[in-house]
């Protein structure tokens, strides 16, 4: 396990604690932003430890927020699982509480449907744009491209089509990998 | 919520809820969201279908996981932040301590090739789980004011911005959001002036 100096773990809590008020949509769609700043600004890990911990949260029971964990956790141990999802759960908890008690009555208003109707466009381009991302490091390697293609494709159209648990489709994922597939 | 409090029961007590939410986390596999419905509606009866919907439509506006923001805001309901936080907590802490666990010894089990394997498979089924959930949402735009053309220029703005600029993701939800706010206002305000 790799560990940090104090001073780059309070940084990784800071850049959290401000990526958790952008976190709409849930903590998915600052997945990108942890990369850039994980993987291609500071390289504190690599492209394919992302994905894993992506995959690792995904394939656990429990929201997948807890990605977040696991990045920090693969960055510094134990401190940096911490760190991570203190950082990215402490703001967005705090002003939910807030506005929750504030009271949904004022749902109505003008300013607050454009608030929603304006940013879920947003939003969903957030999220096409984390699969993206997320696929880009199996799609990307020549050898195995058309396996992972194949997973992906059959992912989405079983998860659109059908009503079976996702835990199924990762455990398919997991033996198409161990064949070599993927 | 008059009407409804009737059909309603309550958690005995903070741990009560702690308890359900930890039982209720470690169901959900991909997602919790689902087994939430269930468990805190039809089986618990501590939310009514309607108050479900409701309080997820404000959690899934505000930032953070939206099945986090759930838990809190029925937590705090029922015991005030001791509440929230035993919601949270139980939503937490046990999937926390078994994905951690995971991280921990798949760092030791990485060199054998199966392990690795399995892990990229799982990888892309994941990345195809999230483009999946990526169209789903695209049919809740159905029904927003800005219309088919305003909402699909605002997307592929944002899904270009941060895939091919790499634009920071505050940039992004500041710049594009204020821009979504302002032409989501006028176009409700022509919509209601109009009917």
């Amino acid at each position: 396990m790799t560990s940090l100096p104090l001073a780059d773990l309070a940084e990784l809590f800071l850049r959290f604690l401000m990526l958790s008020l952008l976190s709409i949509g849930g903590a998915m769609s600052t997945a990108p932003e942890m990369h850039r700043y994980l993987v291609v600004d500071r390289g504190w890990m690599n492209d394919a430890d992302f994905t894993t911990a992506i995959a690792l949260a995904q394939a656990a029971p429990g929201p997948n927020v807890l990605f977040v964990p696991v990045l920090g956790f693969q960055v510094a141990g134990v401190a940096g699982a911490a760190a991570a999802l203190i950082g990215i759960l402490l703001p967005s908890t705090l002003l939910s509480l807030g506005v929750s008690r504030w009271g949904s009555r004022r749902r109505d208003t003008p300013g607050v449907r454009a608030f929603t109707a304006g940013l879920a466009p947003v939003t969903v381009g957030l999220v096409f744009a984390t699969g993206w991302l997320l696929s880009l490091p199996f799609v990307g390697e020549p050898a195995h491209r058309l396996g992972a293609l194949a997973l992906i494709v059959a992912t989405m159209a079983t998860t659109l089509k059908t009503r079976l648990a996702p835990i199924w489709m990762i455990a398919v994922g997991a033996v198409a990998g161990i064949l070599g597939w993927v | 919520m008059n009407s409804a409090a009737q059909a309603r029961l309550s958690p005995r007590s903070p741990f009560d809820l702690f308890i359900a939410f930890t039982v209720l986390a470690l169901q959900g596999f991909g997602g919790v969201l689902a087994v939430a419905q269930r468990e805190l509606v039809d089986r618990r009866r501590w939310m009514t279908r309607e108050e479900f919907v409701d309080a997820y439509s404000v959690a899934q506006l505000l930032p953070g996981p939206n099945v986090v923001n759930l838990s809190l805001m029925l937590g705090d309901r029922f015991f005030g932040w001791r509440g929230a936080l035993a919601a949270v907590g139980g939503m937490l802490f046990a999937p926390l301590v078994l994905v951690l666990v995971l991280a921990a010894s798949y760092n030791q089990l990485a060199s054998f090739p199966a392990v690795a394997g399995a892990l990229r498979g799982m990888g892309a089924v994941a990345s195809g789980l999230i483009l999946a959930m990526a169209l789903k949402m695209l049919g809740t735009l159905r029904r927003n004011p800005l219309g088919p053309w305003l909402c699909a220029l605002l997307g592929l703005t944002t899904l270009v911005a941060v895939t091919v600029f790499r634009v920071p993701l505050a940039w992004v939800v500041i710049g594009l959001g204020l821009a979504g706010w302002c032409l989501a206002r006028w176009c409700i305000a022509r919509q209601d002036g109009g009917q």
